[in-house]
């Protein structure tokens, strides 16, 4: 067992673990964090996407041990005071999932694609999901709502980036 | 009681209302099965056999039983009868042969990936690491794997039995009486018509619905509850009880949030079977959660047919005659639908088209792959493609536009309702009016300039444009008509609405959404209806002790079926509160109107809203005494009919004839699904569905080497298109009203999926028409698109996909779980 203690969601967390706990079953089955879900075991599906020090990753693909004195944001800490993130509401607004399952991991990767690219064409959008599979809705409304997002305001673009600092 | 009427309220159908579902989804509130945690509950790891066919010579557990935090490792003979069995509900015909299916078999394994033993500890990790200790001996049999081969019954799948073939299917509209000789209308086609003869292949595919497949039972209380990621809450706990002796009672089953389906979760699994007879055993909850590579492995698959096509015609392209051969894989046992898959597309090989004669054979065959049954369209996208595929063909025979010889086949909007060869009954549609909007969108005039362009200057880049006009049979299904065709149960649907103290509306449903949103659509439905409002309706669904009645969700049938129910349960509850209002109001029943929520006394400001009279029939402190004091109501539909959606899809792609690669450049389709509830919900049931269909014909394939281990089993080898593989796409509606329900619906969720599939093959075919193409096997991918310009048959098979992952000399074999470190 090793001693790790990270930042999830903006809450000090401290456990032992195994070395060979992913960070996605730590957050799952030790926190609670059941908004990140594992899809596919290989790495290929994106349904665990989280933020790694403001960065996206896969969280089937970190060890829980890797993510020690990191800060780690999931699904469930996107939302800010009551308030979706925008990229939450666009999914919403643009009818952007279905059953859900991808939703987390395509979201975070979302914010994060935007984080680094704020006003992206259809192709960026799509290179940038690439990472990330869903089955329900063939893409075109995640399109169309991460393009709403990205043209929702400047506003929102720099709370975002003041949060990556504060990160 | 009040005398103020509110303004009249917007109508909700129609409205593209944001979803209801949506803020917990987005927010990561959700309740998937595998979120479950129960006290003292136990992991579940399967053994599974490597072997695609081998006799279990003897199971050795004591090394897995030592390990530590391990509570017990359990094989079949240890469950015996208490284990249950997995049913097939359809014996497509009386003398169908049916392999009996334990979830855990004794003595012989018949796919590669069936469970022999199971390992109960008290974490997932240390479950699956005793897995690995489970010592099984196989005696290896020869392997039924090839359809064709199989169907010659050289190498049996169940010795047993004695023979592959399970059940020979036969439709004929002259023997049927809708319909002339097929075989005298091929003849005469040969002399002085066109006779249309090919042979195409519905490749092996996998769901792959997002989620895996998860299962938590609790056997302490009074009911055993059974939590499962299931499309189909009722008829698991049906055939649960039927197979192991346990009440149906003493069983609830519920599915709490659903990762997508796609007919994939429409089964009774091994895996659900086997827990629950491990909670009952143990006395403690217990929890399967199933790898991607075991969902892929042994969640059902879809499709795998043959599929030999006669059609013969005049010399002018009126179609006189189709003759339908197939051969249908079962797999390893007839699932629960199973055979009964491709009878769904029995009806729909005539599809849209007026044709004189006509004739269906159907073989199922049993092989030692994993079962087969529905997936999206299940049996009308096979018969969709081959009709539509056939019509291009003839089209290119003639030497025609192939809209032109759709047209001068397909039923005309005034000749409905239409009894087709097939023996339905049409009841609205307009072929023509959706084709010319298909067409505007397209830009199709414009694009088959380009093409001749591009042929003409020898480009690199060709052009190909896709017809496809479908129609399909949804809204499963009327109760009698199941049974003409011996289906084991009705498919009615049930609702009930529960006007609550506080005015708010409580909605059964027993349709089991896993991802359409019918927490919104029905909620405009009952808001409409009932005159109340969207935000106070609350649609339940998914668990047996809440919905008590119902048949589930899957074949399009959940808004006509399961809403249709729902309006006759509004009604009923408007019809009980009348006495009530008439009551309040001191007024006559006959002199109440009601409109927008609310009984008004006629030609005066009196009047009562449905939601006071729910308060005060909540109170009964005054109600009538011939009444009972509750406006609660229950109603089961069973449908006088299925539905016909149809649309026109059309697609343009770009063959690099170099390398073979296809790139969609345009999709355009236009569907006549009726009345729509929900733009918003039906635009995303279309993308998604176009997507999956357009996976099947360039991406998707279920790959198996020659010892019958499935070599795309993870999704690195199992194409899944991302948003990188695919476009946006151009989607239009033209609305007939279905006349079979009151809400003028029809079903969308299979419709893209349909559609889709020869639409595209057609455009990668006709792009590379000219230099003498009339096949692609699907997926068409690059290498065999290359291949077929290279003048190999249909692009020839897939031969690299085989490539074994795992290298015999290192002792890895394809059921290790590459994902926790193999078995090192």
């Amino acid at each position: 067992m090793t001693r790790i203690s990270l930042t999830v969601d903006g809450a000090r967390v401290a456990d032992d673990v195994e070395p060979r706990m992913l960070l996605v079953q730590y957050l799952r089955e030790r926190l609670g964090k059941t908004g990140t879900v594992i899809g596919c075991d290989t790495s290929n599906c994106g349904a665990c996407t989280v933020h790694l020090d403001g960065e996206s990753v896969k969280s089937c693909n970190v060890l829980a041990v890797q993510a020690d004195g990191c800060e780690v944001t999931t699904i469930e800490g996107l939302a800010q005071d009551g308030e979706l993130h925008p990229v939450q509401e666009a999914f919403r607004e643009c009818h952007g999932l279905q059953c859900g399952f991808c939703t987390p991991g395509m979201v975070m990767q979302s914010v994060a694609l935007l984080k680094e690219n704020p006003q992206p064409s259809e192709e960026e959008i799509r290179l940038g999901l690439e990472g990330n599979l869903c089955r329900c809705t063939g893409y075109h409304n995640i399109v169309r709502a991460v393009q709403h997002a990205a043209g929702v305001s400047t506003g929102s673009t720099s709370e975002e980036q003041e949060q990556g600092v504060t990160a | 009681m009040t005398a103020v009427q509110e303004p009249a309220a917007e109508r909700e159908i129609g409205r593209e209302r944001r979803r209801k579902e949506d803020q917990r989804l987005i927010t990561g509130r959700t309740r998937w099965t595998d979120n479950l945690a129960l006290p003292g509950m136990l992991h579940l790891a399967m053994v599974r056999s490597p072997f695609a066919h081998a006799k279990i010579v003897s199971i050795d557990t004591t090394e897995a039983k030592n390990a530590t935090n391990v509570v017990d490792v359990v094989t079949g003979a240890d469950l015996g009868e208490a284990q249950g069995a997995c049913i097939n509900a359809w014996a497509i015909t009386e003398d169908q042969v049916t392999p009996p299916h334990l979830p855990m078999p004794v003595d012989r394994v018949a796919f590669a990936g069936e469970v022999v033993a199971v390992v109960v500890a008290r974490s997932a990790a240390e479950a699956r690491d005793a897995a690995e200790l489970v010592d099984v001996e196989y005696d290896e049999l020869p392997a039924a794997l090839d359809l064709k081969h199989a169907a010659t019954d050289e190498v049996l799948a169940h010795p047993d039995l004695g023979t592959n073939k399970s059940a020979f299917w036969k439709f004929d509209s002259a023997e049927a009486g809708t319909g002339g000789d097929v075989d005298a209308a091929i003849e005469k086609a040969r002399t002085d018509g066109i006779v249309i003869e090919r042979e195409y292949r519905q490749q092996r595919l996998i769901p792959a619905f997002m989620e895996p497949r998860s299962v938590v039972v609790d056997p302490t209380g009074e009911q055993i509850t059974v939590w499962s990621a299931t499309q189909v809450p009722h008829i698991l706990r049906f055939a649960i009880a039927a197979t192991t002796g346990v009440p149906e009672s003493k069983i609830r089953v519920i599915a709490p949030d659903v990762g997508g389906g796609f007919g994939g979760k429409l089964q009774q699994t091994p895996e659900e079977m086997i827990a629950f007879a491990v909670a009952r055993r143990l006395g403690r909850p217990v929890k399967f959660t199933e790898t991607r590579s075991e969902s892929l492995m042994t969640a059902h698959h879809g499709r795998d047919q043959w599929q030999k096509l006669t059609m013969s015609a005049e010399k002018d392209g009126t179609v006189t005659g189709l003759k339908v051969e197939l051969l249908a894989d079962l797999g390893a046992y007839v699932a629960i639908v199973g055979g009964g898959v491709p009878v769904l597309g029995a009806f729909m090989f005539n599809s849209i088209y007026k044709f004189p004669a006509y004739q269906f054979n159907c073989q199922t065959v049993l092989t030692n792959k994993t079962w087969t049954d529905a997936y999206r369209g299940a049996g009308r996208p096979e018969a969709t493609f081959a009709i539509e595929r056939l019509m291009d063909e003839l089209a290119a025979e003639l030497g025609e536009d192939p809209i032109e010889v759709r047209r001068r086949n397909w039923i005309d909007a005034d000749e409905f309702p239409f009894t087709t060869v097939a023996g339905l009954e049409y009841d609205s549609g307009d072929y023509e009016k959706a084709t010319q909007r298909a067409m505007e969108m397209l830009g199709y005039d414009e694009l088959r300039a380009e093409q001749k362009r591009r042929r003409e200057s020898g480009d690199r880049v060709q052009l190909g444009i896709g017809v496809s006009t479908f129609t399909e049979m949804c809204g499963l299904a009327p109760s009698r008509v199941l049974g003409q065709l011996n289906y084991g149960a009705g498919g009615w649907e049930h609702a009930s609405v529960r006007m609550l103290a506080t005015g708010k509306v409580e909605v059964v449903t027993g349709a089991s959404a896993h991802g359409q949103g019918h927490e919104t659509a029905f909620s405009q439905i009952v808001a409409d209806r009932l005159g109340v409002p969207f935000e106070d309706v609350e649609v339940l669904h998914g668990d047996t002790q809440v919905a008590p009645k119902g048949l589930d969700t899957y074949g399009s049938r959940s808004l006509v079926v399961g809403g249709e129910a729902l309006v006759k349960a509004v009604d009923k509850v408007i019809d009980k509160a009348r006495p009530l209002a008439a009551h309040l109001l001191e007024a006559s029943a006959d002199d109440l109107e009601y409109a927008g929520g609310r009984f008004g006394v006629r030609g005066t400001d009196q009047g009562i809203t449905i939601q006071e009279l729910a308060t005060a029939a909540f109170a009964a402190h005054s109600y009538p005494e011939d009444m009972e004091p509750s406006l609660d109501a229950d109603a089961t539909y069973d449908p006088v009919n299925f539905n016909y959606p149809h649309g026109t899809h059309l697609c343009a792609v770009e063959v690099d004839t170099e390398t073979g690669q296809v790139s969609m450049r345009k999709y355009a389709c236009c569907d006549d699904i009726g009345n729509i509830i929900n733009p918003l919900i039906v635009a995303g049931q279309v993308h998604g569905g176009l997507v999956q269909g357009i996976a099947q014909a360039l991406w998707e394939e279920a790959v198996y080497d020659d010892a019958g281990t499935l070599v795309s089993g993870s999704f690195t080898d199992y194409l899944l298109p991302t948003a990188a593989d695919t476009i946006s796409f151009d989607i239009d509606h033209t609305t007939s009203p279905s006349l079979t329900n009151t809400l003028g619906t029809k079903g969308v969720g299979e419709a893209g999926t349909i559609a889709s599939t020869p639409a595209v093959v057609n455009a990668v075919v006709d792009a590379v028409r000219h230099l003498g193409i009339d096949d692609i096997t699907m997926p068409c991918t690059p290498e065999r698109v290359w291949r077929a310009i290279q003048g190999v048959a249909g692009g020839g098979a897939t031969e690299g996909a085989a490539m074994p992952h795992f290298d015999s000399s290192t002792g890895m074999e394809g059921t290790v779980d590459r994902t926790t470190g193999g078995a090192q």
